[in-house]
């Protein structure tokens, strides 16, 4: 019913990735000199684990020839815990942004991967997050062909913070663009909402509470772009829910179209243990973060045939059409609740913040 | 959800409202005391499947509302300050103060930290014997007994630096102020289930008497709230004012004796101000004078003017019943949920925050 996939990377990198033997264990300031010791932590491994011939070259930049249109995005990756079940920080930073390609409808090519270390990280941890990096590249069929390594001092960071940056070809039969919505187009969730954030929470310090569940994250290019072969031509937009969940994508698409959203509560799927959780926490599942999880914005007649496409790929299993554009309420997103009752979901005035009773 | 999802059956859901339809013959005023019942009843769509004659209103049970805004001040004030952690309960953190809220403040360098329960705090302090630890204890009868026991902890355990700054309210007076106004208009209550869980309902009794009102002990799901409102309509339309529990399977007639037993060795009765209703006597709890070390209002001096609340904000009147949030000048204009001029816009529980999240939608 979860996702085993992220931890089941962790424990095979583990096997075939031992760290190698350095006379160093901890970083240190002089790390992100760009001197000898930048060098020597470069060349312990790290060059070896990302091999690819881009950065054998290790030049300045990497230099590459690529056809058609192409899409381009950055984010960063400040997670805390770096550990947390189901992954870790160096996952998330391939998998988020691959997947901000494929929600652009592009297959994710070549990756930038910049490294913002606190001084007194231990060499352990940063190769336990540079294993899943080259896992996750590997699983995504990505290369990171370029990157950069800064040392901060100690309290100016929080472990590690990365960049990562992509570069794909968009599918030609992608057609994406919030513009082409209409009312009536479906809109379709890949899966169980809210599992990642939930799972941060339970690890973070002062909160912990225990569970079983593991997050979500996981590269979505190969299940979308499997979705723009078939049905390309049919798919108006492609959003991963993210920070602020599916109701912040659900706001945003009702801003930017200017048309009205409704969705079906009973049609949204929370596994209990997270349910549990949003309700001992005092949090609504709608904006919890996720990491393996996408909105589809389909045309209604082919919503149905996507929906049943999307549960035979790899990520979207429990895929469910959860609503519909609408020309009513223009700009809002209206929830039919699981007892009949309707409402309008906002966008978060800030972080979601747990309530006192 | 055991225990929960018997009480969100979209049947029992359809049960209720068309037994409310059947009996409701004239137009009543109800008021749900407690913020999580108003949180509900929003989240979960059910006030429009309510008969028109039966109107909803949200009443003062809202912590983060009525929370003063000089105790709010003070917090920051304190929060600020070298060598001070200020732990608190998550919504509280973005009120905002007369100047700002502690989210700002944490922004600025304050150690401000979100916690979920008092006893962390007193862990924190612990921790950090070199600091002061101060736990913003805010809330109703339900978050006393923690808080209370939190004290009585870090007494038991010589933890020297850690207090609270105490705001608790209750609810019996302030249902007592909504109905001593003249003007009021409200025709019965859902008095709040777990505040009851811990006090018992015996206080409930003389103030149905006395103001003739039915009260009614309701949960939090959107089958009890649709049970506790045919409950108080069904009262009503047979000119009835009684007690009535229909949160049975958590709330006992005595309430929880071990709870109020930590609440009475900690705390005393005092009058405390309610944002947007002003003072109310015998309203609030503060920490007995044996334990003034732990009391962040004796700890501290803390040199601040009250500041004045907006002089545009009708919130007293909201929160009485008497004005709806829309028949304020200000509302959804000036004064927004990101924005908010007064207590009930403050958060999501409250009355106006509530209306604005609704108005806009087109039936």
């Amino acid at each position: 019913m979860r996702r085993i996939l992220p931890l089941f990377i962790t424990r095979r990198l583990k096997i075939s990735c031992p760290l190698p033997q350095l006379d160093f264990d901890v970083i240190t300031l002089g790390h992100g000199s760009g001197g000898l010791l930048t060098n020597k932590l470069l060349e312990s491994g790290v060059f070896d684990l990302l091999k690819n011939p881009l950065l054998d070259t290790h030049h300045d930049g990497a230099v590459f020839e690529m056809p058609g249109r192409l899409a381009f995005s950055t984010d960063s990756y400040v997670v805390s815990p770096i550990f947390f079940p189901g992954g870790n920080i160096g996952e998330l930073a391939v998998n988020g942004t691959v997947n901000d390609l494929a929600m652009c409808g592009a297959a994710a090519r070549y990756l930038s991967l910049a490294f913002i270390l606190e001084e007194g990280l231990t060499m352990r941890e940063f190769w336990d997050v540079l294993v899943s990096i080259k896992f996750a590249a590997e699983h995504a069929g990505v290369q990171i062909v370029t990157g950069d390594t800064k040392v901060v001092e100690r309290g100016k960071g929080d472990k590690i913070f990365i960049n990562t940056t992509g570069i794909g070809q968009v599918h030609p039969q992608a057609n994406i663009a919030m513009g082409n919505i209409r009312p009536g187009d479906k809109i379709i969730c890949s899966g169980y909402i809210a599992t990642h954030g939930i799972v941060i929470m339970s690890v973070r310090e002062g909160l912990e509470f225990g569970t079983t569940l593991l997050s979500d994250t996981t590269n979505l290019n190969h299940t979308v772009l499997h979705l723009l072969d078939a049905f390309g031509h049919d798919i108006t937009l492609l959003r991963d829910a993210t920070r602020g969940g599916v109701a912040t994508v659900l706001n945003e698409i009702a801003r930017d179209t200017r048309w009205g959203v409704e969705i079906h509560q009973k049609t949204l799927k929370v596994y209990e243990e997270v349910d549990g959780a949003c309700e001992m926490l005092g949090l609504d599942p709608l904006y919890v973060a996720n990491e393996g999880v996408f909105l589809a914005v389909v045309r209604p007649d082919a919503a149905e045939a996507i929906l049943q496409k999307l549960r035979t790929l790899e990520h979207g299993a429990d895929a469910e059409i959860i609503g519909e554009v609408v020309d009513a309420h223009p700009k809002q997103v209206v929830l039919h609740s699981r007892v009949g009752g309707r409402r309008v979901v906002n966008m978060l005035a800030g972080e979601q913040l747990p309530r006192i009773c | 959800m055991k225990f929960l999802n018997e009480y969100r059956d979209p049947h029992l859901v359809e049960q209720y409202t068309q037994e409310i339809r059947r009996v409701v013959t004239r137009p009543w005023k109800i008021m749900e005391v407690c913020g999580g019942q108003t949180h509900s009843l929003v989240k979960n769509g059910l006030l429009q499947l309510l008969p028109p004659e039966v109107t909803m209103v949200h009443g003062p049970g809202c912590p983060v509302c009525v929370t003063p805004l000089h105790l709010i001040d003070k917090a920051v004030w304190l929060a600020s300050r070298p060598g001070v952690i200020l732990c608190s309960f998550g919504d509280m953190i973005r009120v905002p103060g007369s100047r700002r809220s502690l989210l700002e403040a944490k922004a600025l360098g304050a150690d401000v930290r979100i916690l979920y329960s008092p006893l962390e705090a007193v862990k924190i302090a612990q921790e950090n014997p070199d600091k002061e630890v101060v736990f913003f204890a805010v809330g109703f009868e339900t978050t006393a007994p923690a808080n209370a026991m939190s004290v009585l902890h870090a007494q038991k355990l010589g933890v020297k630096n850690y207090s609270i700054l105490t705001s608790h309210v209750l609810v019996p007076p302030a249902i007592e102020a909504v109905m001593s106004d003249p003007e009021t208009a409200i025709d019965g209550f859902l008095a709040a289930g777990h505040v009851c869980a811990i006090m018992g309902i015996s206080e409930y009794y003389p103030i149905a008497e006395k103001y003739q009102v039915p009260i009614v002990i309701t949960g939090f799901e959107p089958v009890d709230l649709l049970q506790g409102i045919l409950m108080t309509v069904r009262q009503l339309e047979n000119g009835e004012h009684r007690v009535e529990n229909q949160y049975s399977r958590v709330v006992l007639p005595d309430g929880n004796p071990a709870a109020r037993n930590i609440i009475g060795q900690a705390f005393d009765i005092t009058d405390r101000e309610w944002r947007g209703i002003g003072s109310i006597p015998g309203s609030g709890w503060e920490l007995r004078t044996e334990f003034s070390d732990f009391d962040a209002n004796k700890k501290f001096n803390v040199p601040l003017e009250k500041a004045p609340e907006s002089s545009v904000c009708i919130a007293g009147q909201v929160l009485k019943g008497i004005k709806k949030p829309f028949e304020c000048p200000e509302f959804g204009k000036k004064c927004t949920p990101s924005n908010p001029l007064g207590a009930p816009m403050v958060s999501s529980e409250g009355a106006c925050a509530a209306y604005y999240h609704f108005s806009s939608l087109v039936a």
